[in-house]
């Protein structure tokens, strides 16, 4: 992979000028680079990775399993796609195994995550079944671990 | 009572090390950002620990063998083969110790007479001279300088040999300096050796850490060298395992069993959850390490620029992870530039001094640190530095 993407990957939140001295690129350089893969879709989008208990955040997550029936012409795509662009969907993948897609759902409580799923998902033609999992509490997201759970500190001074 | 008669007179002599004067100064304050540490800034890679739980769960809570558990020296005889090209016998060639810091002590000690001398280059990791001291040896140092990058020169060595030396020991790449030996003057330096009929201790702790697309070359491999050198290893800088104090020695079977016989009366053997870990570690091999090497790199990179943007002429070092900015144009002397950088801009760097009198002039920044956080002290370093030469 390109190692200004792999930088970028493992921590977006540095200056393109640390960047820059980092792999030994002129900051313009990296700029337009960044700028490149913004708009060819090979960087999506930045976020931070939030503890979200911390952040008082009491919305809850679903990891809902889906089966769906492909289509002659598009297979899984088109009606993947169209799960997708639900707002409550925050990851939607092609699966392996036991079942097609693998749906991340977040809703301000179960209610709305159960309403999402009885009116919005299992109505759609094409979806044959849901299985519905709550997740309860995180232990790492992201790559990162949960707060509690990092590594002991340094001595400050050592040889 | 007067314990100062009762203490023996070497160990009253030594110094205490530099790095624990300072530490002292730092410890306890919570708004530091440190490029103090000499260590890795992730802990030990996952699968290793997880090995060591597994171990533990099984009841492997026993001493092993004197020389270390077989299954290890035969793992650590392959890796060497593969890092360093020589090959030692598992049975006769490898002594696994607690940390290098052992194996060098016990090997001063397994060579030594009184009044040896020992060749060694400063600045330097804080126990080369002690050790030598502890084994009544008799240091002699040959400085390395900023204008060959900290390598060692062949011609300086060769001044420092007299019939009395008996040692030569080298740590390249260095700690504090990140300084490598360029292949030629390696060659010259072995050549020496051999000439003079010297043992050479090599102290590879740092080798995997290269940078630039470099491979490490180790002196063992030139002609004649094997048979006179005792290369020390282990599984700290690379492996991020620095507590787990797990260290070896590969030398010729009468070298490794002259060090064997005082490891057995001190030390018996390296704890059995430290070899554990080293045997998953050498499993993983350089999976273990490489993401982070790449890593490292790219922070030197960054710190390199930083430093010479702010008019403190740094070396691009190409290995460790340490760099060693010249601060004499600070008008500072190192600790002073160090305590000044502490408490005004809560920064931490250790004293070139603290590595000998050749460190000098220099600070150590170790850039095993997260790439934000180098960012940050580099700001305020550079805010120090200005304002030091602003009041000038």
């Amino acid at each position: 992979m390109d190692p200004l993407i792999e930088l970028l990957r493992n921590n977006s939140n540095q200056s393109h000028k640390d960047v820059a001295l980092a792999l030994g690129l002129s900051e313009a350089e990296v700029a337009a680079r960044v700028a490149a893969a913004e708009a060819d879709g090979t960087i999506l989008g930045y976020s931070a990775v939030v503890d979200r208990l911390k952040a008082g955040d009491r919305r809850v997550t679903a990891l809902i399993e889906v089966r769906i029936t492909p289509e002659p012409n598009g297979g899984f795509d088109r009606l993947a796609r169209r799960i997708a662009k639900f707002d409550q969907v925050r990851d939607c993948f092609l699966m392996s195994g036991g079942y097609d897609l693998a749906v991340i759902v977040e809703g301000k409580d179960l209610l709305d995550v159960a309403t999402f799923v009885a009116e919005k998902l299992s109505t759609l033609g094409g979806v044959l079944s849901t299985a519905t999992h709550f997740q309860l509490k995180p232990y790492k997201q992201g790559g990162f671990l949960a707060n509690g759970l990092g590594d002991e500190e340094r001595l400050p001074v050592a040889p | 009572m007067d314990y100062d008669s009762k203490i023996s007179q070497v160990i009253r002599d030594l110094p205490r090390s530099g790095i624990r004067d300072f530490f002292e100064l730092v410890i306890g304050r919570s708004d530091v950002i440190s490029l103090g540490v000499g260590e890795p800034d992730k802990p030990t890679p996952w699968p290793i620990r997880e090995s060591v739980i597994r171990s533990l769960e099984k009841g492997q809570t026993s001493y092993t063998s004197n020389l270390g558990l077989e299954s290890l020296r035969v793992a650590i005889s392959e890796y060497v083969t593969k890092q360093f090209r020589v090959t030692y016998d598992p049975k006769t060639e490898i002594l696994v110790t607690v940390g290098v810091s052992e194996a060098l002590d016990i090997a001063f000690r397994a060579v030594l007479n009184p009044g040896d001398e020992v060749i060694y280059h400063e600045p330097c990791y804080v126990s080369y001279s002690p050790s030598i001291k502890m084994a009544y040896g008799v240091p002699v140092v040959v400085q390395t300088r900023e204008e060959n990058e900290f390598a060692l020169m062949a011609e300086d060595v060769e001044k420092a040999i007299t019939p009395k030396t008996k040692i030569l020991a080298m740590n390249f790449p260095t700690n504090p300096t990140g300084g490598i030996m360029p292949e030629a003057e390696l060659e010259k330096i072995a050549a020496l050796a051999v000439k003079h009929d010297l043992i050479v201790f090599t102290d590879e702790i740092y080798s995997e850490l290269l940078y630039d697309g470099r491979q490490h070359k180790s002196i063992v491999e030139y002609p004649g060298m094997r048979e006179r050198t005792v290369l020390l290893h282990g599984f700290s800088k690379a492996f991020a395992m620095t507590g787990w104090r797990l260290g070896y020695a590969c030398a010729p079977a009468p070298l490794r069993e002259a060090m064997m016989k005082i490891h057995q009366y001190c030390m018996l053997c390296a704890p059995i959850m430290s070899q554990m870990a080293g045997l998953e570690a050498l499993k993983m091999g350089a999976s273990a390490y490489e993401d982070m090497r790449q890593s490292y790199e790219q922070r030197r990179n960054l710190i390199v620029s930083r430093l010479n943007g702010m008019g403190l002429h740094c070396f691009n070092p190409g290995g460790a992870f340490y760099v060693f900015p010249d601060i004499r144009s600070t008008g500072l002397t190192s600790k002073e530039f160090a305590i000044q950088l502490l408490e005004k801009k809560s920064v931490a760097v250790v004293p070139g001094s603290a590595f000998s009198s050749a460190g000098e002039g220099f600070v150590r920044c170790c850039y095993a640190t997260a790439p934000e956080l180098i960012a940050k002290a580099m700001d305020l370093m550079e805010e120090f530095v200005n304002e030091v030469r602003g009041a000038k």
